[in-house]
């Protein structure tokens, strides 16, 4: 049994269900200056009973690389120091005005919307930073760090994306339609990062490089480009026709944005497999000791099907659209 | 390196320390809430209602704060202490691991539920739900009580090519403090939130004397914090006697003993100087420590020199220990007189709501001397006997170490002085409507 692969699957589970759950909260909370008031209330009401939760997976998927991959832990966040902490002062920030704001009154609430949506748009602008420097394999540099404020541009795009399709699934009436128009924009961003990303690493990793442009093995490994364009086509058209009112299901948009970060996500794991990190250390190389990754996965298999349960459940509870007055 | 060290531990003890308050308060809050609900099912008044929805507020509000704060700490664990997961890392990440899948999922999942979902499900699932937050934070503090007891006395690992890993499991959870040490925790956080609850009420009803609900809370709480203030009073004395047994160089530092001897007194008061090894001004009960440590009048206590040059520093642990007790002996006072002059419900002076509302926080100043005592009274261990903290330290410079602190700090500050006073005000507004 090759327990480093489980970790790694766990792991990039954890990483991608965090991405797209905490992804299209963090997007709400950045499109909130777009919205009126009522709005704004309606818009945290969709994500409230769902945000605490969202992001535990940020801390299962580091718990994991902490527990299976220590060495790894250690060189991607020392690499990683600053924006790390920029992103987590950012999600404190977002987290506890959050709460705040839904308590405060007059110029108190509207300093607590305006850090919500800093603490949102910091937090999500350095997990793109974080990605950018992570795939580029942390290279020093002027051009470097540009390119990583790119991905993080477009990793803000991309959960704006998420934020809008979530609300088009979530609110009815004005609202989802500007919901509607945001979305289009935020798939314009993602549509940048995926293209840079994909340009990036293979100019910049030979490993990828070769994985990537061997054939005919390249044939087969361009159905997920070609899904990913299909999905965001799709996302285009089907947000299209709801903005022109000629109907359609409210959750298709969701379900191909989550489409579009999936395959993007598969074709990053693929390219970075079996790397922790990038032509560095492979996940055999910083795997903890068998002795953990036995005793954590016992523990995972019985708990993570309870987790995905209830999580379920709590969608089911607060499914369909969503009412302003949180509180009540 | 000094400063590096200095700095890594500066923030990580910031950062930690500023995170237990929060949890300190729901763990045991979340028990609350559970009583206050149970309490509006069984008696369907209203005044339980709306008692219940101002808490949970409350309690999201500090649950909030416990979150975004603990995944800062899920990652400082790797960023100033990445020695710390290389070496012992197969026991500490698996517990870690544990907390995660056992407790918070569980715990932000049914707070969900707790906060948006009264409307939305049948009573029963709303009681079970605030019943698995309650128990989600139990089962959160059972886990990482037992990860830091194992790094104050250690049993149960075996080394394999330099990594300490786990042998046996049960001993490893269940180390020799461990027991204690959950106790003393689990019963800080009842005090803790059993204050906070008395404190918030008592202030409400300064400002809306007729307020039942508040009334009901404040006796909730003054209640609660009197059966559990002996309670803790003699588990502190058996987790000292552990600690006494394990750790014997902590109990000398708390007591300002420099030298061994034989009949030590007890030092009530005095200024340990850590240069000259001796404590100046100080107030002593004759062969106190003697008796109370070994039973014997003339019983030999081991001083700080024993232990040298592995020992932790006095003075925090001294003036921490004092602290803690001072307030513990104050909060038995409190709570007891509280209790009998609201006895069969009567309404508390202005007086006693006065004192209530300044004893509102007192939990967090005791749990945070505790915690300064036990920790730094580990020291220069990491994990006692395995692992020295200078050893554990990552090579993030000084200079980003010093950046990231002021950001924390700064932050921090904004977050706690903005908590404070919507606690404050939220309290106030249940008291107008």
């Amino acid at each position: 049994m090759d327990l480093p692969l489980i970790f790694l699957g766990l792991m990039g589970a954890s990483v991608l269900a965090y991405v797209v759950l905490d992804g299209y909260d963090l997007g709400v909370g950045m499109l909130m200056p777009a919205a009126s008031d009522e709005e704004q209330s309606v818009m945290v009401a969709s994500i409230g009973p769902f945000w605490d939760a969202n992001e535990t997976w940020l801390v299962l998927g580091i718990g994991i690389l902490l527990t299976a991959f220590p060495l790894a832990h250690g060189v991607v966040l020392g690499a990683l120091y600053l924006p790390v902490v920029a992103m987590l002062i950012g999600l404190m920030l977002r987290g506890v005005a959050f709460e705040l704001r839904v308590k405060a009154l007059g110029w108190h609430r509207e300093l607590w919307n305006w850090l919500f949506w800093a603490g949102s748009f910091a937090a999500s602008f350095f997990q793109g930073v974080m990605l950018g420097r992570y795939i580029t394999g942390f290279e020093r540099g002027f051009f470097y760090w540009v390119f990583a404020m790119l991905v993080g541009a477009s990793l803000c795009g991309g959960y704006v994306l998420l934020g809008a399709t979530w609300l088009i699934l979530k609110t009815e009436g004005a609202l989802q339609k500007k919901a509607l128009a945001w979305a289009r924009w935020g798939l314009l961003w993602v549509a940048l990062g995926v293209m840079l990303v994909s340009v990036a690493t293979p100019l910049i990793s030979e490993t990828v490089r070769h994985k990537w442009f061997d054939f005919p093995r390249t044939l087969a490994l361009m159905a997920l480009p070609a899904a990913t364009l299909a999905a965001g086509a799709w996302l285009w058209i089907v947000t299209g026709r709801m903005t022109r009112g000629e109907g359609g299901n409210d959750g298709r948009p969701f379900a191909a944005a989550v489409a579009i970060f999936t395959l993007a996500f598969l074709g990053l794991a693929y390219s970075i497999y079996p790397y922790v990190v990038i032509d560095r250390l492979t996940m055999w190389e910083a795997a903890a000791h068998p002795s953990a990754l036995k005793a954590v996965l016992a523990g995972a298999l019985v708990v993570l099907p309870f987790i995905v349960f209830y999580t379920v459940l709590s969608y089911r509870i607060f499914r369909g659209k969503a009412k302003a007055g949180l509180y009540d | 390196m000094d400063d590096a060290l200095f700095l890594a531990r500066a923030q990580f003890g910031l950062n930690i320390g500023f995170h237990i308050m929060f949890p300190a308060l729901t763990i045991a809050l979340a028990w609350f809430l559970f009583g206050f609900r149970v309490a509006y099912q069984r008696t369907r008044d209203a005044a339980w209602l709306a008692t219940y929805k101002l808490w949970v507020k409350i309690f999201a509000l500090t649950f909030a704060m416990g979150v975004v704060t603990g995944v800062v700490m899920s990652f400082q664990f790797g960023t100033n202490w990445p020695r710390y997961m290389t070496t012992v890392g197969a026991i500490a990440g698996p517990l870690l691991s544990y907390e995660v899948l056992t407790a918070f999922f569980l715990e932000a999942t049914f707070l969900g539920v707790m906060l948006f979902g009264m409307n939305r499900v049948p009573d029963w699932m709303h009681i079970t739900a605030s019943a698995l937050v309650a128990f989600g934070t139990t089962v959160s503090a059972f886990w990482i009580l037992a990860l830091n007891s194992w790094m104050h006395t250690p049993t149960g690992q075996v080394i394999d090519a330099g990594q300490v890993i786990a042998g046996d499991w049960l001993q490893v959870i269940f180390n020799p403090s461990f027991p204690y040490r959950l106790t003393h925790m689990l019963l800080a956080s009842g005090l803790t939130a059993s204050f906070v609850v008395a404190g918030l009420s008592a202030w409400r009803l300064l400002r809306a004397p007729a307020d039942g609900g508040a009334a009901k809370t404040l006796r909730a709480g003054v209640l609660t914090a009197a059966v559990l203030i002996p309670a803790q009073i003699y588990v502190g004395d058996l987790h000292g006697l552990n600690t006494l047994e394990h750790q014997p160089a902590k109990i000398a530092a708390i007591e300002a003993l420099w030298h061994t001897e034989r009949g030590a007194p007890l030092v009530l008061f005095a200024i340990p100087d850590e240069d000259q090894h001796r404590n100046d001004f100080s107030i002593e009960l004759p062969y106190g420590a003697s008796l109370i440590l070994t039973h014997q009048a003339r019983g030999e206590v081991k001083g700080l020199d024993h232990f040298e040059p592995d020992r932790p520093p006095v003075a925090p642990l001294f003036y921490g220990f004092r602290l803690m007790v001072g307030i513990g002996v104050l909060m038995l006072l409190v709570s007891w007189t509280a209790s009998w002059v609201t006895r069969r419900a009567r309404a508390a002076p202005r007086w006693l709501l006065w004192v209530l509302a300044g004893f509102t926080f007192s939990g967090w100043v005791a749990t945070l001397a505790g915690w300064i005592v036990t920790e730094v009274g580990r020291q220069p261990w990491l994990v006692t006997g395995l692992l020295r903290t200078r050893d554990a330290v990552g090579d993030i410079s000084g200079a980003q170490l010093g950046a990231s602190l002021t950001g924390y700090v700064l932050t921090y500050a904004t977050l706690l002085i903005a908590y404070l006073v919507v606690l404050t005000h939220m309290a106030g507004e249940g008291a107008r409507s």
